[in-house]
């Protein structure tokens, strides 16, 4: 394989390897113990299907912290997207996992990458249609930028400038079978 | 999941592949745990206008699928016309142009000429959702009765199914048969002769006229409504008759496996396909199917109304 420039946002320049996402991860873990006194409260609810994985990850890395075991859930956009319609291709939806009630809950949305808000925005919209939690706090991977709505990530693993002609790959073993990497693509 | 939906209409099951049907009852269980919410509504069709055309009479269907499309925040209207004033060919077409100028976004429609719904999906932008035409196909019904097999049972392919009553004039049997075969499970169909014609052995099901024979293996019986309101007395002798023969009596019921599920489309006829005590009891999913009747309508809205025209 070539060697890509460094200087380059070329196809194969890797800007996150396995050990840079698992540090940023822990990193995130930490951030979340700091600012959740109770623990048991926090809800880590990923988007299909990286954040659902990236959001066990951090779990763990909670636990190694402070041996507690935060809760985690899944939460399905596609039936809260403002876009049905106007894609040739529909998402495919999937059932929301989320302990209940979520009254006295602080529910951190995961994702892998932020970019308009769009999808943050109907997570926020699905966590409403199961009660009134208490907070609900963002945690992702990559901040891309471009957003399309007033929407700020309370933990950021790697803030990420592109252009809009780029695309952001993210790569999980669990759930892409790849080895875990982060790389931006030219469309 | 690599299958994806590619339909604007839902027609029929036979035209749908075995990944197609599974795509749409995996999609029901993301839209059946909506029902359990705090609030049982979703944006996903906001914006969307459905038309309920129902040309035969039916309060069930039409008000599921009207809840479902309320669940998914699209508008809904509902049209009825008596089938004896419309003359059948012309007044499809005007149907037609009738809806496009309403810009209805999904036509769900029952007719009582089978072929309607095609009919008009060839001639609309709009989805067309068959909901049942003639003695043609009724997929939704369809759709939720394999839905609820598969719910309580975890798996379609390799079980019994029985399916028993009036086979020659129901589009539930016939969209049942497509599914199920599609899907790998066994099909007997049961009932008097004149209402179970040998033909349908090319389908792949197998074919008796004594229920008896039949019950001790299966681990499914859906029983079809005997439609003696339609009057059908050169097809059997009667109702006494009927029940003594097909019945599924309290006596009868003794012969079924304890797992073995007990299904219906309804509206029941006490008494008649079934007694009380068993459409009431333990292995009854009666209840179940118009639960995930509304669930599976919600998913084939979403994915065929939610695909860009």
């Amino acid at each position: 394989m070539k060697q890509a420039n460094q200087n380059t946002t070329g196809a194969a320049a890797a800007t996150m390897d396995a050990e840079a996402i698992r540090r940023a991860l822990q990193r995130i873990a930490h951030e979340i113990v700091e600012r959740n006194p109770r623990l048991t409260d926090v809800v880590l609810a990923g988007i299909p299907s990286r954040g659902v994985e990236i959001a066990q990850r951090i779990a763990v890395f909670i636990h190694q912290i402070r041996e507690i075991d935060v809760e985690t859930g899944v939460i399905d956009v596609a039936m809260h997207r403002d876009d049905v319609g106007t894609r040739s291709e529909l998402p495919i939806v999937r059932e929301t996992k989320l302990p209940l009630p979520l009254g006295e809950r602080t529910v951190i949305v995961v994702d892998d990458v932020l970019y308009t808000g769009r999808t943050v925005r109907a997570a926020m919209d699905a966590i409403n249609s199961f009660g009134r939690p208490a907070r609900i706090q963002l945690a992702v991977l990559i901040d891309r930028g471009h957003r399309e709505l007033p929407i700020r990530p309370d933990y950021v693993g790697k803030n990420l400038p592109t252009s809009g002609n780029e695309k952001v790959r993210v790569r999980l073993e669990q759930t892409d079978g790849q080895p875990d990497e982060v790389h931006l693509e030219k469309l | 999941m690599t299958t994806r939906w590619t339909r604007k209409d839902l027609l029929g099951l036979r035209e749908l592949s075995a990944d197609e049907i599974n795509f749409v009852l995996e999609t029901t269980d993301a839209f059946k745990q909506v029902g359990t919410r705090e609030i049982k509504k979703v944006p996903a069709l906001r914006g969307k206008t459905l038309v309920n055309f129902f040309v035969e009479p039916s309060t069930r269907t039409r008000t599921s699928f009207e809840l479902a499309a309320l669940r998914l925040s699209a508008d809904v209207i509902n049209i009825s016309a008596s089938a004896s004033s419309l003359a059948k060919g012309e007044t499809l077409k005007d149907t037609a142009r009738n809806l496009e100028a309403l810009h209805a976004d999904i036509l769900v429609l029952r007719h009582s000429s089978a072929g309607a719904p095609q009919f008009l999906a060839n001639r609309l932008d709009a989805s067309v959702i068959n909901a049942g035409d003639g003695a043609h196909e009724h997929p939704t019904q369809a759709l939720l009765d394999l839905y609820t097999i598969r719910e309580r049972r975890n798996k379609i392919a390799g079980l019994r199914v029985a399916i028993v009553g009036d086979i020659l004039f129901s589009r539930v049997a016939r969209s049942n048969i497509f599914g199920l075969l599609k899907l790998g499970a066994h099909v007997t169909l049961v009932g008097p002769s004149t209402l179970v014609p040998r033909e349908f052995k090319k389908l792949g099901v197998e074919v008796s006229y004594r229920i008896d024979d039949v019950l001790p293996n299966a681990d499914v019986v859906n029983l079809l409504r005997i439609q003696h309101e339609r009057q059908r007395r050169e097809y059997f002798p009667g109702i006494g008759e009927y029940i003594r023969l097909f019945g599924l009596t309290k006596e009868r019921a003794k012969l079924l496996k304890p797992d073995c599920l007990v299904m219906h489309p309804g509206p029941i006829n006490r008494g008649v396909e079934i007694d009380s005590e068993i459409a009431d009891g333990l292995q009854s999913v009666i209840l179940d199917q118009v639960t995930n009747g509304l669930a599976v309508r919600m998913a084939v809205l979403y994915l065929c109304g939610g695909i860009s025209g």
